[in-house]
């Protein structure tokens, strides 16, 4: 195994070289950069399961001169879990980016992105490897750093750049609480090492655990998107260059779920007052519900999708943050169901979301626009890519037979089953939080009928849609294949489910892989069957049989009469694009409903004929929702950071001899406190 | 085994066959409460039959998915059917799903006309389509609470655990507020879902008021049937719920033949005074304003939720 993992190592770093040093052919540098990338994710993948199925986690380390740090690596079940999400994530995005890159020959420089994709993919993979808190940070802020010179890819265009330097800030603000974190640890292990945060020498005071949770919470829920720290992503994820949006919304956001299980569930030993759970379980409901109503509102279609992995981090914080509560109450069978969620969860939309913004990349690709308004009737022009996306808006909508559907049904298992906990307060919000959820699985389902519907169905919009092509062949394989993986996961839980059991069964301490699986392996039953139970893939079969049976009565009844094509009433007229419902007006209901989330300001200008004022010449039509975060939590801190740089100008005023004096000053008082 | 494929043949066929009637019975008696003789019960049944006959017009803008969503809506409203127990407490296919599978199966026939009412390209289609999505993330919260509200007072959340303790009086509860909150919450609900009045309208063709029947509006010959048909299959399902869950008894707890007998005729005796029931609502009451329904529904909601508080403090 230690082999497999230097061969991994090697061609991810082969992958950085190689293609810096060639000459710049872009195909060439296209070529050799993104087949490394998917070789490396291949041996990624099976490492993965190797380590899944390893009954030892398998442990290397390189020491170095600098104190406290050394490169140590540590596969693990939770780590080799995460590991085979991002190389799985890694393939099908490299296969996508041999077509995909071409779009960028001759405007940046292929040698720079494919080293840099491979970088990210390195990163992201030491992340979950790592075993050492300084090794952690040191790759962490790689994978930030790396991925935000990806983002300014496009540096030419002006809200390219300014999404960078957003996402540059908010990334370093969440690395600064991290620091303070791992701090923490290091006051009472005296090491770095992840066994000596994982031991400590003495344990870690109340008072300092609490801070590390929230330390812990706020710096990686930075980077998961939780809210209100997600402004960030709906910026820099859609300006990314679309495989690497994949990647950042796949797995990216992923490591920061992996190190809040690494945090609470190993570091800090399981051991929650029941608050914990409370918080993180309604951080979840928040972010779940305020993500997908911010996503309906969302007419480009990368920054929809980047507003849908806040709700779906949101799913899976429900997953863990009830795990946390059965935990504190030592139910640990269903901790580990919660936790199990969770992660099934986490895996799943890995795929489905890489799978979508692979789509929306191909839409961009094949349109040059992400603004869903010029798409339409691209699923007869696109069949492919349709098809793909299909799959990936059931997935994400959580609709049977796909794999959204199972994770939220588990993670629905595990807030129904809170009537076990003594806590009447927590049995009563568990299930409200359900309700949330459902709330959240239905708005889902309405913003991706609005994606696919708007994007690839009816008449196109514009130009640009009605003279898109289906993209190339590399670009659909990618997308095939996460799209495959979504209906396995879907219909194959059994397969998932044992392996799953392996990355929880060290933190609750209880393996419930007998207990989840029921039925040698036909059905999830969590606790019995006679609580709740679901069949994945005999509920598949069925739709499949019932679909034959409804066929079957067509040709009993009717026999096939061949249909007659013809145009769409248009009240007398020709139907034209005009005419079509557009996005905006879908949710224009939603819209209304909700009002006192999205405090909408509508703007409607006309300007009549001068003959008549029953006539309008022209209508304008305007509407906005309060970026309410923006304007009320990130403006205010802007304005004080600088008004607080405004009044310290007065001591940096430029003079090497005053700085000097400086030095001076702080040398003497650090002598005289140290005397 | 043996037994087993007969049960959901059986329940395959009871739930097909009844579908139609169901909504010629509720006709029939809105025509009555109006003064009407109304068409006879078996119309539906001849309206399905014709229009599998006639030849279908398809808009030419359509995709594939305009032709294929009324087979994903009639089979996932099917399969959610099997997942109730209709004359016999246990159904075979229990293990399958238990009710979150049962309203997700219901939302992927939704997700489906949703876009095949916007693949049209009509402003109509769209038009439903958008109402739909708003009426289903409004139900679907209060569903998931009641639901719950039940599920807890039977301790199991599989459809056919819940009939079967119920039928045989096992746990049955001292208090049954509970019960009966999350009973009216659920009605409420199945009146949503099913697009009845005060929520939607089955008989209106006015722009201004349809929902369903805007986003079906482009479909026609053996389309026409299929979706017909699977919106009756719709309003059998939550009547069949609601009949059994809350009052399950005479459903067969065994596989007797006697038994069975009894089981299918209470059955029918049961879905038809609810549909009597619906018809007399929908005579009674007119239609909500598309916002209004929020208030509803949201009713529903408030009465599930204290269904699930009152449970808890009834125990303590």
């Amino acid at each position: 195994m230690s082999v497999l993992v230097m061969a991994l190592l090697t061609c991810y770093a082969a992958g950085v070289v190689v293609p810096a040093c060639l000459p710049s052919r872009p195909t060439h540098q296209n070529l050799v950069a993104h087949s490394l990338a998917c070789t490396a994710g291949l041996l990624g993948v099976a490492l993965g399961i190797a380590g899944l199925i390893a009954p030892e986690p398998l442990t290397t380390s390189l020491s170095s001169t600098i104190p406290y740090l050394s490169f140590a690596i540590r596969l693990d079940p939770l780590a080799a879990f995460f590991l085979l999400t991002i190389s799985l994530v890694g393939v099908a995005a490299s296969i996508y980016a041999l077509g995909y890159a071409t779009e960028y020959y001759g405007r940046a420089s292929l040698g720079a992105l494919g080293s840099l994709f491979n970088g990210f993919l390195l990163s992201m993979t030491l992340v979950v490897l790592a075993d050492n808190g300084f090794f952690f940070l040191i790759v962490w802020e790689l994978m930030s750093l790396l991925s935000y010179f990806l983002v300014v890819t496009e540096h030419e265009k002006a809200d390219v750049r300014y999404a960078g330097l957003f996402y540059l800030i908010m990334t370093h603000v969440g690395t600064a609480f991290i620091m303070l974190t791992f701090l923490i640890f290091f006051q009472e292990g005296g090491s770095f090492s992840f066994e000596a945060f994982r031991h400590p020498e003495q344990p870690l005071p109340e008072g300092m655990r609490t801070v590390a949770f929230l330390m812990a919470l706020i710096g990686f829920g930075t980077k998961a998107g939780i809210v209100p720290l997600h402004v960030w992503l709906p910026y820099a994820h859609p300006a990314a260059p679309s495989h690497i949006s994949a990647l950042m919304s796949g797995v990216m956001i992923k490591t920061a779920i992996y190190a809040l299980v690494r945090v609470y569930f190993d570091f800090l030993g399981g051991q929650f007052p029941w608050w914990w759970g409370f918080v993180v379980l309604l951080v979840g409901t928040v972010s779940a519900l305020l993500g997908v109503m911010y996503a309906l509102m969302e007419h480009d279609l990368k920054s929809l999708l980047a507003y849908h992995s806040v709700e779906n981090v949101g799913i899976i914080l429900l997953g863990i943050g009830s795990g946390m509560i059965f935990q504190t109450y030592g139910l640990n069978e269903f901790a580990a169901l919660g936790l199990l969620a969770g992660l099934y969860h986490t895996i799943n939309h890995a795929m489905f979301k890489a799978l979508l913004f692979l789509g929306a990349g191909s839409l961009l690709y094949a349109t040059h626009t992400r603004n869903m308004e010029e798409y339409g009737g691209l699923l007869r022009r696109m069949p492919w890519t349709g098809a793909c996306f299909l799959i990936g808006a059931v997935s994400i909508a959580a609709l049977p037979p796909t794999n959204g559907f199972v994770s939220e049904w588990l993670v629905f298992q595990s807030l129904f089953l809170s009537f076990h906990i003594p806590s009447i307060l927590l049995k009563l919000i568990l299930p409200l939080a359900a309700a949330m959820l459902a709330l959240t699985g239905v708005l889902a389902l309405a913003c991706f009928a609005k994606a696919f519907g708007i994007s690839f169905l009816a008449l196109p919009r514009s130009s640009h849609a009605r003279h898109a092509r289906e993209v190339s062949v590399s670009m659909r394989l990618g997308m095939a294949l996460l799209a495959i993986i979504c209906v396995v996961l879907g219909v194959a839980p059994m397969v998932v489910v044992p392996l799953l059991d392996r990355v929880v069964t060290p933190f609750a301490s209880v393996s419930i892989e007998g207990k989840v699986l029921a039925l040698d392996g036909w059905a999830l039953a969590p606790v019995n069957v006679e609580f709740s139970s679901l069949s994945p893939p005999v509920l598949a079969l069925l739709l499949v049989a019932l679909s034959m049976l409804a066929l079957g009565l067509v040709v009993a009844f009717g026999g096939l009469v061949r249909k007659r094509y013809y145009k769409t009433w248009g009240c007398g007229i020709n139907l034209t694009r005009r005419m079509e419902y557009t996005a905006t007006g879908f949710v224009q209901p939603i819209k209304r409903v909700f009002s006192t989330i999205y405090q909408p300001t509508v703007k409607l200008e006309t300007e009549f004929l001068e003959e008549s004022r029953y006539f309008a010449k022209r209508r304008r039509f305007e509407f906005h929702i309060e970026p309410v975060f923006q304007k009320y939590l990130y403006d205010p801190l802007v304005a004080f950071f600088t008004a607080m740089a405004e009044r310290l100008r007065v001591i940096q005023a430029g003079s090497l001899h005053l700085y000097l004096a400086y030095i001076f000053v702080t040398l003497v008082v650090l002598l005289l406190i140290a005397v | 085994m043996l037994q087993a494929i007969i049960v959901v043949v059986g329940q395959i066929i009871v739930l097909l066959a009844v579908s139609p009637f169901i909504v010629g019975l509720i006709r029939k008696v809105k025509a009555r409460l109006q003064l009407r003789r109304g068409a006879s019960v078996f119309q539906p049944y001849m309206d399905i039959a014709k229009l599998f006959r006639k030849q279908p017009v398809v808009s030419s803008t359509t995709s594939w998915i305009f032709a294929v969503s009324p087979y994903i809506l009639f089979a996932s409203t099917l399969a959610a059917g099997l997942l109730v127990p209709v004359f016999v407490s246990k159904t075979p296919l229990n293990f399958a799903g238990n009710i979150i599978a049962l309203v997700y199966l219901l939302a992927l026939g939704t997700f489906f006309l949703i876009l095949a009412g916007l693949d049209a390209g009509s402003a109509f289609g769209g038009m439903g389509s958008s109402r739909e999505a708003i009426v289903a993330s409004l139900t679907e919260p209060a569903m998931i609470l009641s639901i719950f509200a039940i599920a807890l007072t039977a301790g199991s959340t599989n459809l056919s655990t819940i009939v079967h303790k119920t039928a045989l009086l096992e746990g049955i509860v001292t208090d049954p507020s509970p019960h009966l909150m999350a009973l009216a919450s659920l009605f409420i609900v199945a009146i949503a879902e099913t697009g009845r009045v005060p929520v939607d309208n089955p008989a209106t063709h006015l722009e201004l008021t349809m929902i369903h029947e805007a986003m079906v509006l482009e479909y026609s010959g053996r389309y026409l049937a299929l979706v017909e048909w699977a919106a009756g299959l719709k309003l059998l399902v939550f009547l069949t719920l609601i009949a059994n869950v809350f009052a399950p008894w005479g459903i067969a707890t065994s596989v007797e033949p006697a038994a069975l007998g009894v089981g299918l005729a209470t059955y029918l005796v049961k879905v038809s005074a609810l549909a009597v029931l619906i018809g007399v609502i929908e005579s009674m009451f007119a239609k909500l304003r598309l916002f209004r329904v929020t208030d509803l529904l949201g009713v529903a909601f408030i009465l599930a939720l204290l269904g699930l508080v009152f449970f808890y403090v009834l125990r303590g």
